[in-house]
């Protein structure tokens, strides 16, 4: 271990002696100009200091340990663009398993002015804001209609969105005077879900996916959206999805209004959903207006 | 020990406070009792099917204890219960129960046509396979104790993990390994909604999502892993799976025949958190259990669960007091405290100031409430987030916690629980880390007296008066009543409503099924 230690500190001063002047030049720039992050076209990883491309990672390899297995985990570190590897730790989790804590220099840079990204758009309101909003703007309550569908049992997620309690100290939307909220639970095939959103004339669909095993979120997604669809009423409802491994690009790539990721709280969910049902209203309301006139 | 602690413990709970609230507890499991012993399932029934040595599947893949059992709702009369109609085939017919459900599976046989003689002799045939059966689980319980003799045991918390591939011969290794590594318990994590099927699958699982499904066929090639890696390592290896759901009887049978050691067994589970119908699962958990106890398997109960909707600190109360009742209904169906690993976890916010003083508080009145119970002791899940490094220290306050105050099965949490299921190195990392906790606080629970009026003394004493007033207002209004109006996990669940309603069938007067008396008799004679 010891070992391991001096020699990735050796490493990193000489890293470091290599880097002085490009770090310094840039240093300087920044303190001049100060560019946004959008405009950095080579960015590297961050040790402590700037350009080291220091970073860290674990993994098993299905090998006995010994120095052959060493060997194999800083060369797959190596063909992940790490240099300098070092294997901190190597521990044998069976006889033919063996598990490596690995610490290297990444050599690849990012461009971040080539990156776009897709966020909902969105501002954050807080409780009170989102009610006042709603009351406002809509003067009615929205009717929200949520649930973990296909065979998904883990309603953590949809539940620290919509209970009561909430979750991380903020209510959930059923605490909301401004929301009607229907959570239907967990393992709610897409079928009962669109019904019941018919039957309730719901504004916003909110469905949470935990399971991600072979993608069956995917399908799950996929399916809920078509029969949306077919039924002619995915124009009229919101739609949002939330998960773990859920993004905001994602969702939109499977049809979807938003999707909501880790972190997560139930204020972002009620800030999008109540801005999205006022545009659909105020887009439903001229589009009436235009037939009538 | 000072005489005063051992009939306070370590937190001055009034021994009267507790003794009411077990009171209450017994109250409410005796009118579910009452109520539940009017009725039978069709997964009871299928049961029954199971243990006469009924199994496989059809050319269409439904299970022949469904056929069987489906057959007989049909053409004869299931109020009196499947035994006296399979019996009675026998009887008339000279096959074996086998051989019943080929021959009605294919058409050759239709029951319920029998003679009056053989509808007697059936009785007297049901209940000789009855024995044979008991006979049989008897001896993989003896076996069980006889490998614990030789081979021994992981010293308590023992140190339960998870394997959850989605194919059991990868579960396999994944066991193995873990077992190696230190693990005492192994739970395969079971196929998600398996609890809504109304059968159970059938032979191995090589694709499952989120586990494998609990098939007797999986059972077995887990059980011979286990046994294999421990006559290596010269500890015996205990095995878990969920006998829970819409076929709750059915996996008792099956994991009490494949000498499973723990079974997931909660009472209310399937209703708050599946949706499946009360009285249903009353019944069904009522047989499950009968035949957990016969067959000397740890069941687990799922309190932990519900501090996952509703809030830690402020339904701490509601876990104990399920955990009352589940005890209960437990000791009715002729369990032992012994084999009560009644659940509570480790889910208050990790922002709360304190937390680990409420935490260590609900845990040591939990021990003391249960002193005979092994406990389950769960890990923090609600607010485990991506941050790995953070959900490892969480997972080691809750190791600390659970050797301190004298857990008995401490599930060990994974620092990416929330992210995916364990990969090998998660499982190492968890069990090396426990190893230390456990090992380097073995004895600190010796060395601790609470101070008195302190902070967790009160909390500890807070909690179990909140636990009597809610038994005492169940015991008032009913269990029934008390689901419907959310008292726990903030979840609501009507008599009528969920899943599996249909399957209940009133017993006549004449229903008849021979396990009842033979494991619950047994059971007695063996306390």
């Amino acid at each position: 271990m010891m070992n391991h230690d001096a020699r990735i500190n050796a490493q990193a001063a000489e890293g470091r002696m290599k880097k002085k002047r490009e770090v310094i030049k840039e240093s300087r720039c920044a303190a001049k100009l100060a560019p946004q992050d959008s405009q950095l076209k080579k960015i590297m990883a961050y040790g402590d200091t700037l350009n080291d491309g220091w970073m860290q990672l674990s993994f098993t390899l299905p090998v006995t340990k010994g120095e052959l297995a060493k060997q194999a985990a800083i060369q797959l570190a190596g063909k992940m663009g790490l240099e300098d590897v070092g294997v901190v730790f190597m521990q044998e989790l069976d006889p033919r398993f063996t598990f490596f804590i690995i610490y290297g220099r990444c050599q690849h840079t990012i461009d971040l002015s080539t990156i776009k990204v897709v966020e909902a758009q969105v501002e954050r309101m807080d409780y009170y804001q989102i009610n006042a909003y709603i009351e406002e703007k809509i003067g009615r309550k929205i009717i929200a209609v949520g649930a973990c569908t296909g065979s998904d049992a883990h309603t953590v997620g949809i539940d620290a969105i919509l209970n009561m309690k909430g979750y991380a100290g903020e209510y959930g939307l059923e605490r909301y005077p401004w929301f009607e909220v229907y959570n239907m639970g967990s393992q709610v095939p897409n079928e009962e879900l669109v019904a019941k959103a018919i039957e309730l004339n719901a504004d916003v669909i909110l469905v949470s996916q935990i399971v991600t095993q072979k993608n069956i979120h995917i399908d799950n997604l996929t399916e809920l959206a078509d029969l949306l669809e077919a039924e002619e009423i995915r124009d009229k409802v919101v739609l949002i999805v939330g998960g773990p491994r859920i993004s905001h690009k994602l969702a939109v790539e499977l049809g979807y209004d938003a999707g909501f990721g880790p972190g997560t709280l139930p204020a972002d969910v009620g800030s999008f959903a109540a801005v999205e049902v006022a545009k659909r209203i105020a887009a439903n309301d001229s589009e009436a207006n235009q037939s009538t006139s | 020990m000072s005489s005063y602690e051992e009939m306070t413990g370590k937190l001055n709970l009034d021994p009267r406070v507790i003794a009411r609230a077990r009171h209450a507890a017994k109250q409410i499991a005796a009118q579910v009792q009452r109520e539940t012993e009017k009725y039978t399932t069709t997964a009871v029934e299928r049961t029954v099917a199971r243990l006469f040595g009924i199994d496989g599947v059809n050319e269409d893949g439904v299970p022949l204890p469904n056929v069987v059992v489906e057959h007989i709702h049909q053409h004869c009369d299931l109020a009196r219960g499947a035994a006296i109609w399979i019996g009675a085939a026998i009887a008339a017919y000279s096959l074996s129960p086998q051989q019943v459900a080929e021959q009605i599976t294919v058409g050759k046989l239709k029951l319920g046509k029998e003679p009056r003689a053989a509808l007697s002799q059936g009785e007297e045939i049901a209940t000789d396979l009855a024995r044979h059966a008991a006979t049989k689980i008897a001896a993989r319980r003896q076996e069980r104790t006889a490998l614990i003799a030789r081979l021994g045991e992981g010293e308590w918390p023992l140190l339960y993990l998870i394997v959850a591939t989605g194919n059991i011969y990868e579960d396999v290794t994944q066991a193995k390994a873990a077992a190696r590594q230190g693990a005492d318990i192994i739970a395969v994590i079971r196929s998600t909604a398996q609890s809504l099927l109304d059968y159970v699958p059938y032979g191995a699982t090589t694709e499952g999502y989120g586990g494998t499904y609990a098939t007797q066929e999986n059972f077995r090639i887990m059980r011979a892993a286990l046994d294999e890696v421990g006559e290596e390592i010269k500890r015996y290896i205990r095995l878990v799976n969920y006998c829970s759901g819409l076929c709750m009887p059915e996996i008792a049978a099956m994991g009490a025949m494949e000498r499973l050691d723990m079974m997931l067994n909660d009472a209310m589970y399937g209703i708050l958190f599946r949706d499946i119908n009360m009285q249903r699962t009353f019944i069904d958990q009522h047989f499950s259990r009968m035949i957990n106890g016969f067959a000397g398997i740890i069941i687990n109960t799922g309190e932990d669960n519900y501090l996952t909707t509703a809030d830690a600190y402020e339904a701490a109360h509601t876990v104990l007091a399920s955990d009352l009742i589940n005890e209960q209904l437990a000791l009715s169906a002729g369990l032992h405290s012994e084999q009560l690993g009644l659940g509570h976890a480790f889910e208050l916010n990790p922002d709360l100031e304190d937390g680990l003083l409420y935490e260590i508080a609900q845990a040591e009145m939990t021990r003391q409430i249960f002193p005979d119970a092994p406990l389950k002791y769960m890990p923090p899940t609600k607010y485990m987030t991506g941050n790995i490094f953070k959900g490892y220290l969480m997972n080691h306050m809750f190791n600390f916690v659970g050797v301190l105050t004298g857990q008995g099965i401490q599930l060990l949490g994974v620092p990416v629980e929330a992210i995916h299921t364990p990969f090998m190195h998660d499982r190492w990392l968890a069990i090396d880390s426990a190893k230390y906790v456990f090992n380097n606080a073995r004895h600190l629970r010796n060395e601790i007296y609470y101070r008195p009026g302190g902070k967790i003394e009160q909390r500890a004493q807070r909690v179990l008066q909140q636990a009597v007033d809610l038994l005492e207002k169940i015991e008032k209004i009913g269990l029934t009543k008390a689901i419907e109006e959310g008292t726990f996990a903030d979840i609501k669940r009507r008599y009528d409503g969920g899943r599996g309603r249909v399957g209940v069938v009133e017993k006549s007067k004449d229903y008849f099924n021979p396990f009842f008396s033979l494991f619950m008799v047994s059971s007695e004679e063996d306390r």
